[in-house]
């Protein structure tokens, strides 16, 4: 979808007859309409084309550290933690296996809904270029999701195929997993994009959601031992936390991990309107700050 | 590509409705009146009302703070207008945001250019804003970057680009979508002598092939080299309005003496100096006669024994228009 194949040199002068009639944009009722219809795809475009300039990181980010969370924590502390009944019967990597995955999408989550918003409506202001497009600032919020949630599915495939390869997953509905992380990203991403949104000084906000907020729900929520193994006092971050219902979810597709179904429609609820009022909060905040 | 290229029927007849009042409305590319808005206490723009015909040069002189840039960003259907109405292309921006913006071709005061891309993908990735096709976008980008001077950096990162550069850019992405308007804010300020040179002389260009240019500017040279018509604005209100000669003309006299007495002697002067030229304008580093002749009034100057440090004349301009009618200097 880039340009690389095309020549950056261009003839002053020297233009065939033919090409000033390719030369033409279309009007701008048609340029209005397409947006109306595809600006979010448009936008989206965009964001993809930036993150491609860091794509490796991506990769090492989103891929290599669960990895090797995996390889540590899954096949080094696995020797140590034996006991499978703890953990539903299985093993412990396949216990921890859908806890890194879904974990690996809100860090992102984490990343990706915080900078780039600061960037787009302060350090860079890279929101006010679309904006004055025929573009909308719901257009511009929902293609930059679009983007992202791109990335969490990528990510968390590729995490899904290395998992199964550590024949971690056994179950065959295992790969639904991915788009059970990739909705934790979503419900854990949204809210704090609207309050990314809505900040007018970087005051090292988006540190202090980092320090406490993504790392204790990381800690404290199932992730590498059952939530109901601890305390009742702090067992209510799991049950806050888009990660443990996530992982809870992950699990019950990856291992078949048994819960009541009410319990699984309650996750899924959970994370669905935790999304949605995300979404709903950050097209707020889009408007009014880009229509000021 | 996995975003359609192909144009359906029903986008091409779904033309936004033009409004009632057509007959002489639709000679204007813009209308504003009583444009107002508001930031909590602040008025921004305080009722203004004006008219801009296809193809001319328009601009808007004032000072820092005087409500231009709010003035274009409602223009350029990014701002809502607390009241009044606008009209572009006979288009309500509040109710027809994109099909207006699709109008404009956009510079704002500050660049916003995508530093992370590089100088020809800046092109192209707002090109597709428009839903342009990039078979028509790629060549575009590169007779834009012969426009704007800016071939040879086509594959620079836009962060190693000068504020020249940056800024003929800026205007090179504005024009992906050939806009037949284009909105300028401030379009050279901040630059060198010479990089304002290049960039009016690309301005000019422009206006030959007919593109309606609304500009704002705190230069008045700029605004006496671009504008075919102007309003000076102050504190969001229209202080004046017309060619930059009619209003030469109409506030000011043809030519100006300035004198310099220095600092002390410069506030007490004026009742000595009484009665010559039409006018008298006392500014803290020096005093001005305006005078039809100003040779004139200087031999009537030396004939009252009195001797200026130093002495000019000149012709009148734009910043003498602005002096007369809010007893300010423009540029500070
Ligand atoms: N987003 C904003 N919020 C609050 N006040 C603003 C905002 N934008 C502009 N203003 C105020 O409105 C007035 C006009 O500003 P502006 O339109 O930027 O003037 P100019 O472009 O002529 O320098 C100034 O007093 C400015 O402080
Ligand atoms: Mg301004």
């Amino acid at each position: 979808m880039t340009d690389q194949s095309a020549p950056a040199v261009s003839d002053a002068g020297g233009r065939g007859p033919a090409a000033p009639a390719l030369l033409r944009a279309h009007s701008p009722a048609v340029s209005a309409a397409r947006a109306r219809r595809w600006g979010s795809f448009y936008y989206a475009e965009q964001v993809l084309r930036v993150m491609k300039g860091y794509g490796w990181t991506i990769v090492m980010y989103g891929v290599g550290q669960p990895v090797a969370y995996l390889f540590a924590m899954g096949v080094g502390l696995a020797t140590l933690v034996d006991s499978q009944a703890a953990f539903g019967g299985v093993s412990y990597l396949a216990f921890i296996a859908p806890a890194l995955l879904i974990s690996a999408a809100v860090m992102t989550a984490a990343n990706e809904f915080t900078f780039p918003v600061m960037d787009g409506f302060k350090w860079r202001r890279v929101y006010y270029g679309p904006h004055a497009s025929p573009l909308t600032p719901e257009q511009i919020a929902s293609g930059h999701i679009m983007a992202v949630t791109l990335r969490f599915l990528l990510q968390s495939a590729i995490y899904f195929v290395v998992v199964a390869l550590f024949g971690a997953s056994p179950s065959g509905w295992g790969w639904v997993s991915v788009l059970v992380a990739t909705l934790a990203g979503l419900s854990f991403g949204l809210p704090l994009m609207a309050y990314a949104a809505s900040i007018k000084e970087d005051k090292g906000q988006f540190a202090m959601v980092m320090r406490f907020i993504v790392t204790p729900l990381f800690l404290f929520s199932g992730t590498f031992f059952p939530l109901d193994s601890l305390p009742l006092a702090v067992q209510w971050i799991g049950w806050i936390s888009p990660i443990w219902h996530g992982t809870e979810l992950g699990r019950v597709f990856s291992y078949g991990y048994e819960e009541p179904p009410l319990l699984t429609i309650a996750h899924i609820v959970f994370l669905v309107g935790l999304a949605v009022a995300g979404w709903m909060l950050t097209k707020r905040q889009f408007v009014r700050r880009l229509g000021q | 590509m996995w975003v359609p290229e192909l144009v359906s029927n029903e986008e091409l007849s779904s033309k936004p409705s033009r409004s009632k009042t057509q007959g002489d409305q639709m000679q204007y590319v813009i209308t504003a009146k009583d444009l107002t808005k508001t930031y909590g206490d602040v008025t921004a723009v305080d009722g203004i009302s004006f008219s801009v015909p296809a193809g001319e040069a328009f601009g808007l002189l004032g000072p820092n703070g005087a409500g231009k840039s709010t003035t274009m960003k409602m223009i350029g259907g990014v701002s809502q207008r607390t009241s009044g109405s606008l009209s572009i292309m006979g288009l309500d921006p509040e109710s027809h945001g994109p099909e207006v913006r699709a109008h404009l071709g956009v510079v704002p005061q500050q660049d916003n250019l995508d530093e992370e891309l590089k100088v020809r993908d800046n092109l192209l990735v707002y090109g597709r804003y428009f839903g342009l096709p990039m078979s028509y976008l790629r060549p575009k980008a590169d007779e834009l970057l012969e426009f704007a001077q800016l071939t040879d950096k086509a594959k620079s990162k836009v962060d190693a680009l000068s504020g020249g550069m940056k800024r003929r850019l800026t205007i090179a992405r504005s024009l992906i979508n050939e806009p037949r308007i284009l909105l300028l804010d401030e379009p050279t300020t901040g630059l060198d002598p010479q990089a304002r040179h290049i960039l009016w002389d690309r301005l000019f260009r422009l206006k030959e092939q007919g593109v309606t240019l609304i500009l704002t500017t705190h230069y008045m040279d700029e605004a006496e080299q671009l504008c075919d018509r102007l309003i000076v604005v102050d504190k969001g209100r229209i202080m004046a309005e017309g060619s930059p000669a009619s209003l030469i003309r109409e506030y000011s006299t043809r030519e100006v003496l300035e004198l310099r007495f220095g600092s002390e002697r410069n506030a007490t002067i004026g009742a000595e100096l009484e009665g010559i030229g039409e006018r008298l304008e006392t500014l803290p580093d020096r005093v001005l006669i305006y005078a039809h002749d100003g040779e004139a009034a200087l031999e009537q100057v030396s004939a009252r024994g009195l001797r200026p440090v130093t002495s000019l004349v000149r012709r009148s301009s734009l910043e003498d228009v602005f002096l007369r009618l809010t007893g300010r200097s423009l540029v500070d």
